[in-house]
């Protein structure tokens, strides 16, 4: 493959190498169809989150006059059980789903990097130590987890995150430490330390952007995930409070009334399908372009 | 083809598409298999011969085209064959050993199994094909045959695995053999042994032999004729003792200077020769060997030598012997 | 064999005196008063006190967390803190339920994932390779309570095929009501099973016993079915090992949709009412279960491949 090699050239040049790579590998991206409908699916969401609050109508609003009414042209999704509008409230959602997501998946990111960074570069008793914990943190069962979490914490956007960083890390952790490992003895690390560098500035500045492409890429295709338990926490009551409008509240609420309106559901569970499928379709393509080695990881 | 022949190759090649271009992995290859005879097929691993192996199996990969040739086995040339009548054929005129005996056999079937299942196309009882297949474990000396078929593949010793693939590929007593390096994982004892075997079944049975392997050894010990390939061509072929007594092609001449013993001293591996063999997507136009060849002479870089028949090989391709171009 | 069997049981052991230990730390780091928050705010003193110690909160921790080591060996699991019954009890009565919905699950995984996974291995490459990749990862990537919302709403409430609500009585009626939460649990799965069975499948064309098959002139069909499936299920079996796991976890979710009794059901419920013995034996006990089910899936390859029975004996 041409790949790494690609990518060592660009990191060596100067910054006006960059931007022509970059374009190609977008290029290379884009004409995989599912690569582009992804792509699409979130921009899609994007603009939605983006527009969130110009509709004309307040997303908490209570109207109770006109409840549970189907699409019209004053509500593009009909209304809930309180006459809230869900396509504001379906808005609304997509910016607490995507910051939500995005921030706890680079959360979740940064924490496990810098574990497994320790884990593959510090003393063996350490780096045994952080196996460990990665994988008591590995064996809880996601659900039964954020359960007994917000026992705790009391249900709210940081028991989300929590949840997330527990779930997700001990993967990325790991992922760094073997690869901090295959590379921690090799010639231009050994070079580094001659020269006198530190353990810290060794880590950050030469084993982290070697290490950090693969483990991207993961990170993006658990975005996905992420936003399941996101929207999961809220239907539990055990994530995002009302009224606040999560996708995953909306869909609760919509569930109690289900007899009354199918609309409620509907306009919860759409935009949580469209956007894991285009994180995930996304995904997919970017590790199909970029690192065709980690193709057969799950 | 002749009523002697029990295997002829006619002008084979064959190319891979690669993302790099087109691999012309086997060219022009030509050669016949006595009916009873044992055709030892000689050449460093990359010259091709598991691409011919494959191409007689009719086993080659997607990716694989054969430009040019025939196969003829006795009076069918196999490449015009559909693939339903060449699994006609296979297992039945065809049998093949192959090189890595641990991996050749499936490891989680019982040897039992693997041997009536093979037997698919007689109508005979399950008994009466497990008694077949004691019959053939005995042929091939494996002690208490019997007990070893509720046995797996890896619960046997290699050497003993290698003779349950022995014993299956001939079981259908086949008119043509295909071994591919059915002895190299085995040791020095062993490997005389299987020979010593093969040959006595081959005599009993009376079926060819085409055997690839990289020792020379064994092919003086074992075989009637020698086909030495290099880089995807044949560059020496004609009967065993001609061709070790008075090798023709200089690659045939370095394979056994650097092999002191020559026949005796049994060598594990072909012995280093300098330089490399030359890259099969851009072949160089004139002879595949010239770049390492002691006797290179003008015309061997620009000019293809064809095969010529000369005393004691039935074929050379060296510009040495070609009386037009020396002259 | 015995000694690999009893390494994997000490390991699994192991894991569970793990989760116990965290399972304690967390509640004990909740704060306030885990009593006065069971009993509320109007409850008297007296009532808090006799509380706590029914349920041995005024111990020390390390002896509450021994005692609850011993009583579990004895199969005793404490007491409901609003009932008084035994967890144990409790919790069985609940089980089987959820095992039918996580067996229901594994059947709807398996059965199209298999033919899914072959399906696309023969053709490889082709169109219908494309089309089973795209279906495997999007019915992985879409949460199972969305699925679970949708099906109530599509074939319960508007088609009316299926009850909408409980587990049901009498085999044909629990089959009936089984339909929809395990198609909501297993379609994800079909994908994960699907994908690593094609690439397994993949791989294992390219051993050499393949080959020889083929030189035996066996059919295609034969070697895919007798001779490559046998061995490429076995990575299939480890990932529903860990699907397991999973479906426990959407069991939560599909019994609070399809309003099914079960132990999902149950530990929410028990969360809200802040009752923690029942959480405590309700998390241990899908902890242990799903342990097993590991141990299960390994002890069924070591029966499958002849190989790994092999090494174990040796």
């Amino acid at each position: 493959m041409t790949l790494p090699a690609d990518a060592e050239t660009a990191s060596r040049t100067d910054a006006g190498g960059r931007p022509r790579r970059r374009a190609s590998s977008f290029a290379r991206l884009v004409s995989d169809p599912l690569g582009a409908l992804g792509l699409g699916l979130i921009v899609l969401t994007v603009i939605g989150a983006l527009l969130a609050g110009v509709t004309g109508q307040d997303a908490t609003a209570l109207n109770p006059i006109d409840r549970f009414q189907g699409p019209s042209a004053a509500h593009w999704l009909g209304t809930d059980n309180l006459g809230r509008d869900l396509f504001t409230r379906v808005l609304a959602g997509a910016r607490i789903a995507l910051t939500l997501s995005i921030g706890a998946t680079a959360l979740a990111l940064v924490i496990g990097v810098i574990a497994g960074l320790i884990a593959g570069y510090g003393p063996r008793w350490l780096d045994n130590l952080l196996l460990l914990v990665f994988d008591a943190m590995k064996s809880v069962p996601t659900v039964m987890l954020a359960l007994v979490l917000v026992t705790m914490t009391g249900p709210s956007l940081y028991a989300v995150l929590l949840v997330v960083v527990i779930v997700n890390a001990p993967a990325y952790g790991r992922m760094a430490r073997t690869q901090t490992l295959a590379i921690r003895s090799s010639e231009f690390i050994e070079a580094e330390r001659s020269l006198g560098a530190k353990g810290g500035r060794i880590m950050f500045r030469h084993v982290l952007p070697n290490i950090i492409g693969p483990i991207l890429i993961v990170a993006a295709m658990d975005i996905p995930v992420v936003v399941g338990i996101e929207a999961g926490m809220s239907f539990l009551g055990l994530g995002v409070r009302p009224p606040t409008p999560s996708w995953g509240s909306i869909l609760y609420d919509g569930f109690s009334y289900l007899r009354e309106s199918p609309w409620p559901v509907i306009a919860g569970g759409l935009p949580i399908i469209v956007t894991t499928l285009g994180f995930t379709f996304l995904g997919e393509a970017l590790r199909d372009t970029f690192d065709p080695k980690i193709a057969g990881r799950k | 083809m002749t009523r002697n022949t029990a295997l002829s190759i006619r002008d084979l090649s064959i190319s891979y598409d690669t993302p790099e271009g087109r691999l012309r992995a086997i060219r022009e290859v030509s050669f016949d298999v006595a009916r009873g005879g044992i055709t030892g097929l000689v050449g460093e691993s990359g010259c091709g011969k598991s691409t011919l192996m494959s191409a007689i199996l009719g086993l080659l990969d997607g990716a694989a085209i054969v430009e040019s040739g025939e196969i003829w086995l006795g009076e069918t040339d196999l490449l015009t064959l559909s693939r339903g009548e060449m699994r006609r054929l296979l297992g039945d005129r065809i049998g093949a050993v192959f090189q890595d005996p641990m991996r050749s056999l499936n490891p989680v079937l019982t040897i039992g199994r693997q041997m009536t299942d093979i037997q698919f196309r007689h109508r005979l009882s399950r008994r009466t094909k497990r008694e077949r297949a004691i019959e053939m474990l005995h042929k091939v000396r494996i002690p208490d045959p019997a007990a070893r078929l509720d046995r797996y593949p890896h619960e046997l010793s290699g050497g003993m695995r290698q003779r349950v693939a022995i014993a299956m590929a001939l079981m259908a007593e086949p008119d043509l053999l295909v071994a591919d390096e059915p002895t190299t994982a085995l040791d020095a004892t062993l490997e005389m042994r299987t020979i010593e075997l093969l040959r006595e079944l081959q005599q009993e049975i009376g079926c060819a032999i085409v055997f690839i392997t990289h020792h020379l050894g064994v092919v003086s010990e074992l075989c009637d004729d020698t086909v030495i390939m290099y880089a995807g061509e044949v560059v020496e072929a004609g009967p065993t003792r001609a061709l070790f007594e008075a090798p023709r092609h200089p690659y045939t001449d370095l394979l056994f200077a650097c092999d002191p013993a020559r026949i005796r001293e049994r060598s594990r591996h072909l012995p280093t020769i300098p330089g490399t063999v030359p890259g099969l997507i851009d072949v160089p136009p004139g002879c595949v060997f010239a770049e390492r060849c002691p006797e290179r002479f003008a015309p061997c870089g620009r000019l293809h030598p064809r095969p010529l028949r000369v005393r004691g090989s039935e074929a050379v391709r060296c510009h040495l012997h070609d009386p037009e171009v020396t002259s | 064999m015995w000694l690999y069997f009893l390494k994997r049981l000490g390991l699994a052991v192991a894991v569970v005196a793990i989760v116990i230990a965290a399972l304690f730390a967390m509640i004990h780091a909740i704060p306030g008063d885990p009593a006065r928050v069971a009993l509320g705010p109007r409850a008297s003193e007296e009532l808090v006190a006799a509380f706590r110690e029914r349920i041995g909160l005024d111990q020390p921790i390390l002896v509450q967390m021994g005692n609850f080591y011993v009583s579990l060996l004895r199969g005793d699991l404490g007491r409901d803190a609003v009932s008084g019954e035994p967890v144990l009890r409790i919790l069985l009565s609940q089980l089987p339920d959820t095992l039918y919905l996580v067996l229901g699950s594994i059947l709807v995984a398996v059965v199209p994932g298999v033919f899914l996974g072959t399906l696309a291995a023969r053709h490889r490459g082709s169109l219908i390779d494309r089309v089973t990749s795209v279906i495997s990862v999007s019915v992985m990537s879409i949460p199972a309570f969305v699925i679970a919302i949708y099906l109530l709403l599509i074939f319960s409430i508007e088609l009316q095929w299926f009850p909408a609500i409980g587990a049901g009585e009498g085999v044909l009626d629990r089959l009936h009501r089984l339909v929809l939460p395990s198609l909501a649990l297993g379609l994800a799965w079909i994908g994960y099973v699907a994908r690593i069975l094609r690439a397994s499948i993949l791989e294992e064309m390219n051993e050499p016993h393949v080959r020889t098959a083929r030189a035996f002139g066996l059919s295609e069909n034969r070697i895919m079915y007798d001779y490559v499936l046998r061995i490429a299920i076995l990575p299939t079996i480890t990932v529903l090992g860990i699907g397991v796991g999973h479906m426990l976890s959407g069991a939560v979710f599909a019994e609070i949709v399809f309003a099914r009794p079960g132990i999902g059901k149950l530990v929410f419920d028990a969360i809200i009412s802040r009752n923690y013995p029942v959480v405590t034996g309700a998390v241990l006990l899908t902890t242990i279960f799903f342990v097993l089910v590991n141990l299960l899936a390994d002890l069924v390859i070591a029966w499958l491949d002849p190989r790994v029975r092999h090494d174990l004996a040796g």
